[in-house]
């Protein structure tokens, strides 16, 4: 049954001494779909987030990623998953390529495999000329494009993308959606955090937390008419609002 | 094992592309010989003395010319006023003065015996002991002889002896820079091995990169292992770099099969690399780690029998020395180098490091497992 | 100067955060000054030493326990022929071997002539002076009693006087060998640390844009070391004074502000240090290598530098920590006023203004 879900969390908890960061969230994310995380900053999207790749192990629940259990299978689960963090997280002083090189490198990719998937890359994101710079030189839109593009340079199942877009202009955030979409339409899962609520509208369906639990799940048409909203936005703070 | 390769190929590409990392791995290392073994010398010569013969007879210009005649002192001021050899002390501009009072001639004759007064700087304790130690021996010496001149003594006649001959083995010129050499290239090891490999680390985890790579399948070991291989090769280059400059400079002499050396140096590394991972485990920014690393290896240097020897601590520190890792390779270097010891000499060493290197390594890697 | 202020206290958040730091800011000048006063000497306690007796007479076997009953020398083996001395050496252990020939006491007694021989590992040449120093002058001492005193004519009798350190405390040179060090460490290496970690993580471009001036900037990240190293001073002093009875002849506050004028000195370099390298390796590597080194080696607080090679003499005087020790020991051992320190302290000035002269040039050519 858990083979057409990418993503199945049943009560999954963190705590982190009393602090309760996410609260038993029960969730399924079908495979090829972009889920939008959304909620406030502290509302436990990070948190939970992490607990799906593996950085933090939950204090109780139960996940499966791509079918495998987050507890017991986890070298199955790295290798099926793509993460892209807040924290750009290439290295500043390699070029393009060998930051290219290093990741695929590590999945495991073969030198005949790595050399292709370069080319490929670099042509995509439109960065020949730039491969051999380092990337501390690169503008912020380009190094989180290049951060993605890596991100997914091994044909993850699923990539997690906590807040991407981050500090980026409004053009650069459209190509970046674009290549999302792309990720999407070749069937990779994309699970995505944001606080921009005209990217939440890009999704197929979003789900909103607050207080570490999930208030609302649904596609944004369906919540606005649930919520008799005009906007995301709308829905956004009616939510928020109510828990104060 | 390719995983390790890629990593090996990053970690590599990062040092060399740091431009003060080359001057760091080969200019500093020369220069720290070179100084170094220059500068960490014990021997004193050149004490500075200031004399107030106030007697100004011939024994007193004798014992004067005796004292200046050796390689240990060298006039710097030769006075009737006392205060001002005091002031001269006071200023450090003179080590010793010496006084010899007036009559000084006159009482040895009529009444078998003199007084000197001799002062010392003393604030370098060790210093001042022996720069005492070497003017009353050449007034002894000076003694005997007017004693002989005086009385036409001889020697057969005096009273029963024993004449002790002294020998120097392994290093008869008594070149100390021979048993610095071998020592500052463990240092030099210490430092690459302990500080880079802790730091390179919790660089990754500053910059927040350890959260990339932690959602890869990279396993612990292969990302360990690729982090601290590169230092493990850089400070071994070391090694064959300072024993080559030691060589060239010093004519450093290598008694014993330079083999040992590196083998020991590839276990110490071991041991030492695990330090720097421990520290990288409980410690988030580098300032940090570097700072702990600090406080670890100037004990390990001090107390590892680089400048004064481990017999000379007390019982307490000696006890301590014997978990220091620094010391036992300071210890090695120096018997394979100077003495020509072989694997029945060391073997008994190199079961201690390995045991070190696993009880280091170990609580490591457990310490690594639990934090992430 | 409130935003300067409020600049101040988030730097004093950052160093009282960091326990791990601070302990060992605190915890490395005790354990530094313990080691120093205590372990680091160059007395011996019992070398170990091997004897190869071949006369095996009553004369030889006490002088072997004259030799043992000093506390210098332990026997830690009999060898039975002189090819073992060789394999004895190698293991490592063994400083000295004394080599008694045959009728060592009847030649004594009757040729009143005896050889002996002292065999030392000279690989450590200061050791090896040391053990051959201690153990002929207990072989001296035996001869004398053994062969009965006789009055000797014409003796030259000599008082030696220690002066300013009767005892001969190695501690009264390390102390302040460790305050230089301490100092050099916290105000210059933490210094160039923290700045360059701002730089490394971004957060400095961050603080550049904030209305405060960036002299400012500078000088508020480095106020709360000066502080720092300030109460370390007081630490050491307290435990030099406290644990080996360390005087202060000279002026309290007189060495107060010496330590002060240091710690700038430090400061200083530390700041040059930080505009010349982005990243905090480097930074470290360079006070490492470029300051505490020299601090150690060429400030005379660990080896004599009367014995240096005239080059490495004359290279000393550019490091601050020669000068500072200088008036340390001048101040704290022989009561010396402003009149016996002026000069170094005016070296210390003159380098302080130079070092922050030449990195406000640099740190303006790098914003321009």
């Amino acid at each position: 049954m858990s083979k057409q879900y990418a993503i199945v969390t049943k009560a999954l908890t963190k705590r982190f001494g009393h602090f309760t960061a996410t609260d038993a969230i029960t969730f399924e994310v079908e495979q090829g779909e972009i889920f939008g995380f959304l909620g406030a900053n502290g509302a436990g999207k990070t948190t939970a987030m992490r607990m799906l790749c593996g950085l933090l192990t939950p204090t109780s629940g139960e996940a499966t990623i791509a079918g495998y259990d987050i507890y017991k299978q986890t070298e199955q689960v790295k290798k099926r998953i793509g993460y892209m963090s807040q924290k750009f997280s290439l290295y500043e002083d390699l070029t393009v390529k060998e930051n290219i090189r290093f990741y695929a490198g590590i999945y495991g990719l073969s030198n005949q495999q790595i050399k292709e998937k370069t080319a490929e890359l670099l042509r995509k994101l439109q960065m020949e000329k730039e491969g051999g710079q380092l990337v501390s030189s690169l503008p912020l839109g380009w190094k989180q494009k290049l951060s993605f593009s890596i991100a997914v340079i091994h044909d993850p199942s699923i990539v997690f993308l906590d807040e991407p877009t981050g500090g980026v202009d409004p053009i650069t955030r459209r190509q970046f959606w674009d290549l999302i979409y792309e990720a999407a339409d070749r069937g990779v899962t994309i699970f995505v955090t944001t606080h921009y609520m005209d990217e939440a509208e890009y999704c197929n369906r979003i789900s909103i937390m607050v207080d570490g639990k999930i208030k609302a799940l649904d596609t944004p048409r369906k919540l606005k008419e649930q919520f008799n909203a005009d906007s995301m936005n709308d829905v956004f703070l009616q939510l928020a609002r109510a828990k104060s | 094992m390719r995983t390790i390769f890629f990593i090996l190929q990053k970690e590599f590409l990062q040092i060399f592309r740091n431009r003060s990392m080359l001057p760091i791995i080969f200019v500093v290392p020369v220069v720290q010989l070179l100084v170094l073994s220059f500068a960490a010398n014990y021997e004193i010569k050149n004490l500075t003395v200031d004399i107030i013969d106030q007697d100004g007879s011939t024994w007193s210009r004798q014992l004067r010319d005796k004292l200046l005649a050796s390689d240990y002192f060298s006039l710097y001021r030769q006075t009737y006023d006392p205060k001002e050899a005091y002031n001269d002390l006071a200023m450090d501009r003179a080590d010793l003065v010496l006084t010899i009072p007036p009559h000084f001639e006159r009482d040895l004759v009529r009444e078998d015996e003199a007084s000197l007064q001799m002062m010392v700087n003393a604030i370098n304790g060790s210093k001042a002991g022996l720069a005492a130690g070497y003017a009353s021996s050449i007034i002894g010496s000076f003694n005997r002889q007017i004693r002989l001149d005086w009385l036409a003594l001889d020697e057969d006649n005096g009273p029963a002896r024993i004449a002790v001959d002294f020998r120097y083995w392994y290093n008869p010129d008594m070149n100390y820079k021979y048993f610095m050499v071998p020592g500052i290239l463990g240092v030099l090891v210490t430092l690459i091995g302990g500080f880079l490999s802790g730091m390179n680390i919790v660089k990754e985890k500053e910059m927040g990169t350890i959260e990339q790579l932690n959602v890869t399948p990279i396993r612990k070991f292969h990302f360990i292992t690729g982090k601290l291989l590169p230092f493990w090769i850089i400070a071994l280059f070391e090694l064959a770099f300072g024993l080559l400059v030691g060589k060239l400079v010093f004519g450093l002499p290598v008694v014993g099969n330079i083999g040992w050396v590196f083998l020991y140096a590839a276990v110490y590394l071991l041991a030492i690399l695990g330090l720097g991972l421990l520290i990288s485990t409980f410690t988030d920014t580098q300032q940090q780690s570097m700072f702990i690393s600090w406080f670890f290896l100037i004990i390990f240097i001090l107390m590892g029998g680089l400048f004064t020897p481990v017999e000379s601590m007390p019982e307490w520190a000696q006890q301590i020395t014997l978990f220091n890792p620094a010391a036992y390779f300071i210890k090695v270097i120096r018997m394979v180098m100077l003495k020509g010891s072989g694997w029945e000499d060391i073997r008994y060493y190199f079961g201690i490091m390995f045991v070190f290197a696993a009880v280091i390594n170990g609580v490591a890697i457990w310490n690594y497992r639990k934090t992430v | 100067m409130r935003q300067f202020l409020v600049f101040v206290r988030k730097e004093f958040y950052h160093i009282f955060r960091d326990k791990r730091t601070l302990l060992i800011l605190f915890g490395m000048p005790v354990v530094l000054i313990v080691l120093f006063g205590f372990a680091i000497t160059n007395e011996i306690h019992k070398a170990q030493i091997a004897v190869l007796d071949n006369a095996r007479d009553a004369f030889s076997s006490r002088l072997v326990s004259r030799l043992t009953a000093s506390g210098y020398f332990e026997v830690n083996r009999y060898l039975s022929s002189r090819a073992e001395v060789e394999p004895a050496f190698r293991e490592g252990d063994i400083k000295l071997v004394v080599v008694i020939p045959e009728k060592f006491g009847h030649n004594f007694h009757h040729a009143k002539k005896a050889p002996l021989q002292l065999i030392t590992d000279s690989s450590d040449p200061n050791t090896a002076t040391t053990l051959t120093n201690y153990a002929n002058a207990i072989v001296m001492q035996y001869q004398e009693e053994m062969g009965g005193k006789m009055e000797l004519p014409l003796t030259i009798q000599t008082a030696v006087r220690m002066e300013y350190n009767p005892s001969l405390k190695g501690v009264f040179l390390f102390v302040p060998g460790v305050m230089t060090l301490i100092l050099m460490l916290v105000s210059a290496m933490m210094t160039s640390i923290t700045i360059t970690r701002e730089k490394e993580l971004g957060t400095m471009e961050i603080l550049l844009v904030s209305p405060l001036r960036p002299l400012l900037i500078i000088a508020g990240k480095v106020v709360p070391y000066i502080g720092l190293s300030f109460i370390i001073s007081l630490l050491i002093l307290a435990m030099g004074a406290g644990v080996f009875a360390m005087p202060v002849k000279g002026s309290l506050v007189l060495l107060l502000l010496e330590c002060i004028l240091f710690g700038l000195t430090a400061l200083s370099l530390g700041i040059l240090i930080s505009t010349i390298t982005n990243s905090q390796q480097t930074a470290m590597m360079i006070s490492m290598m470029g300051l505490l080194l020299p601090t150690i080696l060429l400030s005379g607080f660990v080896f004599p530098l009367e014995s240096m090679p005239v080059a490495l003499q004359v290279i000393s005087n550019i490091f601050p920590a020669k000068w500072f020790i200088i008036i340390l020991k001048s101040i704290m051992l022989k009561g010396g006023g402003l009149q016996q320190v002026w000069l170094p302290t005016l070296i210390l000035s003159g380098m302080t203004l130079f070092f922050l002269a030449l990195s406000i040039r640099n740190f303006k050519s790098r914003l321009s």
